[in-house]
């Protein structure tokens, strides 16, 4: 181990999550591999190693016998200082070594207010921070995650980013890189090269050129790069290889726990929701795959809880059957089966109780809005019989804790909408009134506002964004208008929500506000305790670039998109017809009961979703 | 079975999971080699291990002892090297036997320390340092339970030896394990605090052997 570096830990809190040396880590011979590949997480380590993109990647871009990848992770502040004051560079954890000795940096990005710690990672790394600065081959900076459906306000800083599912497209940009490195190519040949591989999208072969009004004129591909670059999916989920060797941290992290994906995609549209829309099309493994998995996992790990991920876990059609082979396994051995995100129209009281037997924790509902007629217009198929019927379910089976979670701001959103939110608090306090089981342990109704945050790639992406006065405005009402002392009310500031909404849709000329961030001391910002709203402000002023214009402002529908560029499968007529839909106030479908074609299903080599 | 002991190594990158990780770490150790740990009864059961003398972060040990129970008899002879394989890189178990010693009649400690030096003479620190620990009582201020308080730590020191090693200075010292307990980061903190001059730029710290108050190894 470095001399610096054991010095230093001793002092910082956590030591653990800086050393490596966890179970099932990967350890190659470095001289043996021809490209060291350091996989970045630009936060800590607690959220990184909870993340099961994170460990997918790790495992499939290690089965690479040329590559050995390595994890690295953000420092938190005492360590950052310290690191810092002794001169130490960032280090992966597996070897230790310094990333300047790794050929490549690739970053998972999966939001925005990560931005500022990806080019802290950079510096850190000693590595010049834009894409033009680094003349070189070597070494490759690029990004994946969900950032790249729009990644023009990172673009200066990454050579190359790829848009959707990297398990295929990973490896095969590795692979090239392995070519270029042995043939001794140069950067600009390479990135023409790996241009031409679906998924890939490289900044510097797009020309954006802007409009007197500051929209954007046009976003020219130069060297044959594509127009639009097309994401990448997994055709055949049982088939892609899932890590059932996760790493185990040696310390607390985030989700410790094994993690399994039931399927990607969602078939619900809710208007405001871009995972809904970019992940698509839905795509689910099957039961049998997940029950081996799972228990695989387990036992390679030694955890004692097992989680099921999707973003609508309740869609899942074999869900019965693939919980009662979890739970045959897990049961006898106390292992603890947790679902998140059900939904509140189709709980079952059977699910629940068979929950009830291992593990029971709080309700969860994202209700999302507060009247039936905002609700239609965003898509969120609730009604307030589901949410009353679930809760009458759970009340009487026991559960005696609510979390109501909304957004304030939606579009067409009115006062009456935030007044209904509190009447469905009251709603269900009644409810526990009249059928909880025990009384006497009381109730605790828990609502949460956030700022709505349009989002590129979904229906609402032209919308405007509330100003962070009017979201003030709208939580006093909802304040005023909760009377029952059961029912406590946190919201979010909107001070982070304006940030990420500019940071999303933001195009290249945000790119030097995120730079001035960092250059006064911005990492980390995805957490309060470093987020400061007053250093974003000073940036913006000091590079000229007007947040509101970015949040604030109602996109033309006929505009240039920052990220038209990139196609999610979803076209954007689909987009604009559902946004028609919303202020219409009217449903769509889910893609079960009828297919919109939203142009996801061109993606998939049968051309037809699973629905 | 029950009264059973584990005498384990934690070193390299091992040392700086703290206590409580560490204990999380062993049992999934367990379940991951395929043993069954007995657990407590009631309303939120835990396995029942316990670790003697939990270690600080930082401080290496060759000599750490678990107690734990299983539900059901296995092979003690082939335990550690398949608990081992189960675990993190720099946690080696030793041996696993059936105990008949309470952890509580462990005594002394032998440990084995480096304080390093920056811009001294390791030699010149050597001398200085057996003379500050040749003093009859070495009156520390330290946190306690209630606060701050005054104690004299040299009681608890039943050797100490000082040798040149190269550019550092190594020590090996018997210090009290259990009533009192003194920690080895005690030993260069006590110089800063008397003699700051003599106080290692960094010291780090071995545990490598148990002994009960006779001075017999204990196990
Ligand atoms: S193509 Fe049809 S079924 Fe597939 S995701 Fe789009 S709307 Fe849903």
């Amino acid at each position: 181990m470095d001399k610096r570096l054991e010095r230093i830990l001793p002092r910082v809190q956590k030591p653990a999550r800086y050393t490596g040396g966890e179970y099932n880590q990967i350890i190659k011979d470095k001289t043996q591999v021809d490209l060291r590949l350091a996989f970045c997480f630009p936060d800590t380590y607690e959220i990184g190693m909870s993340n099961l993109g994170m460990s997918i990647l790790y495992h499939t871009m290690n089965s690479l016998d040329f590559v050995w990848c390595e994890r690295v992770f953000a420092p938190w502040g005492d360590m950052y200082e310290e690191m810092k004051k002794a001169s130490l560079p960032l280090y992966a954890l597996e070897s230790g070594d310094a990333l300047s000795e790794f050929d490549s940096l690739a970053f998972s990005i999966g939001y925005e207010m990560a931005y500022t710690t990806v080019l802290d990672m950079l510096d850190m790394a000693g590595i010049p921070l834009r894409s033009a600065d680094r003349p070189n081959l070597l070494p490759l900076i690029w990004a994946g995650g969900t950032a790249a459906v729009n990644a023009e306000p990172m673009a200066p800083f990454l050579d190359l980013f790829v848009v959707g599912e990297g398990e295929e497209v990973d490896n095969e940009v590795l692979t090239l890189l392995r070519e270029a490195k042995l043939g001794g190519w140069s950067k600009r040949e390479f990135l023409v090269k790996a241009a031409q591989i679906q998924g890939v999208y490289v900044p510097s072969l797009y020309e954006v050129s802007y409009r007197g009004d500051g929209r954007i004129a046009a976003v020219t591909p130069k060297d044959g790069a594509p127009a639009r670059v097309t994401k990448r999916i997994i055709q055949d989920l049982d088939a892609v290889p899932y890590p059932t060797k996760p790493i185990v941290p040696s310390t607390e992290v985030v989700h410790d726990r094994v993690s399994l994906e039931l399927f990607r995609g969602c078939v619900r549209g809710c208007r405001f929701c871009q995972a809904g829309h970019v992940y698509r099309p839905i795509r689910a493994k099957k039961p049998e795959t997940l029950i081996a998995q799972g228990i695989e996992a387990l036992k390679n790990t030694g955890y004692q809880d097992i989680t099921l991920l999707s973003l609508s876990t309740s869609d899942y059609r074999p869900l019965p059957q693939l919980c009662d082979g979890l739970l045959d396994y897990c049961e006898p051995r106390s292992i603890g089966l947790s679902l998140p995100s059900l939904r509140a129209d189709n709980f079952s009281m059977e699910l629940m109780e068979k929950l009830q037997k291992v593990r029971k924790s709080g309700l969860t509902f994202a209700v999302e809005g507060g009247s039936q007629r905002l609700r239609d217009a965003i898509n969120k198929n609730v009604t307030e019989e589901d949410l009353l019927h679930t809760c009458q379910i759970a009340f009487a089976g026991g559960w005696n804790s609510v979390k109501l979670y909304y957004m304030l701001g939606l579009p067409t959103e009115t006062d009456e909408d935030i007044v209904g939110i509190a009447e469905m608090a009251n709603q269900v306090l009644h409810c526990w009134r009249t059928y909880a089981k025990n009384k006497n342990r009381g109730v605790k109704i828990t609502i949460s506002t956030s700022c709505f945050i349009p989002k590129p790639q979904s229906p609402f992406q032209w919308e405007a964004q509330i100003s962070i006065e009017e979201y003030l405005r709208r939580v006093n009402l909802l304040r005023s208008s909760i009377t029952a002392k059961n029912v406590t009310y946190n919201w979010h500031d909107a001070e982070t929500s304006l940030v990420e909404a500019v940071l999303s849709k933001g195009d290249r000329r945000v790119a030097d506000v995120i730079e001035e961030v960092w250059r006064r001391g911005g990492r980390l910002d995805a957490w309060s305790d470093y987020f400061s709203f007053e250093r974003w402000m000073q940036a913006f002023a000091s590079c000229g670039v007007d947040p509101a214009f970015y949040a604030n402002t109602e996109i033309p529908l006929d505009a240039v998109l920052p990220w038209d560029h990139i196609d999610v499968g979803v076209r954007k007529a689909h987009l604009l017809h559902e946004r028609e839909m919303a202020y219409a106030s009217a449903l769509s479908p889910d893609c079960r009961h009828q297919c919109a074609a939203c142009g996801a299903a061109k993606l998939l080599k049968g051309g037809r979703c699973d629905g | 079975m029950d009264k059973l002991r584990l005498r384990f190594k934690k070193t390299g990158r091992a040392v700086y999971i703290s206590h409580l990780d560490l204990m999380q770490t062993l049992q999934r150790g367990f379940f991951r080699a395929g043993y069954a740990l007995k657990y407590s009864e009631g309303f939120n059961p835990h396995p029942l291990i316990s670790i003697a003398l939990p270690l600080s972060v930082g401080t290496a040990s060759e000599c750490e002892l678990m107690d734990f129970r299983l539900k059901e008899d296995v092979d003690l002879a082939e335990l550690p090297a398949r608990l081992t394989a189960a675990l993190p890189e720099g946690i080696e178990i030793l041996e696993a036997y059936e105990f008949t010693r309470k952890a509580a009649e462990l005594k002394w400690l032998r440990v084995r320390g480096v304080f390093e030096y920056d811009e001294r003479d390791a030699a010149s620190m050597c001398e200085a340092l057996r003379e500050f620990y040749a003093r009859e009582s070495i009156v520390i201020t330290k946190k306690t339970k209630r606060g701050m308080g005054e104690t004299d730590i040299r009681p608890a020191i039943r050797e100490i030896v000082f040798s040149v090693e190269g550019r550092d200075v190594g020590l090996e010292a018997v210090i009290s394990a259990q009533e009192p307990t003194l920690n080895p980061d005690l030993l260069p903190d006590a110089l800063r605090q008397r003699q700051p001059e003599i106080a290692p730029d960094f010291a780090k710290f071995t545990r490598l052997e148990t002994y009960d108050k006779e001075m017999e190894l204990f196990r």
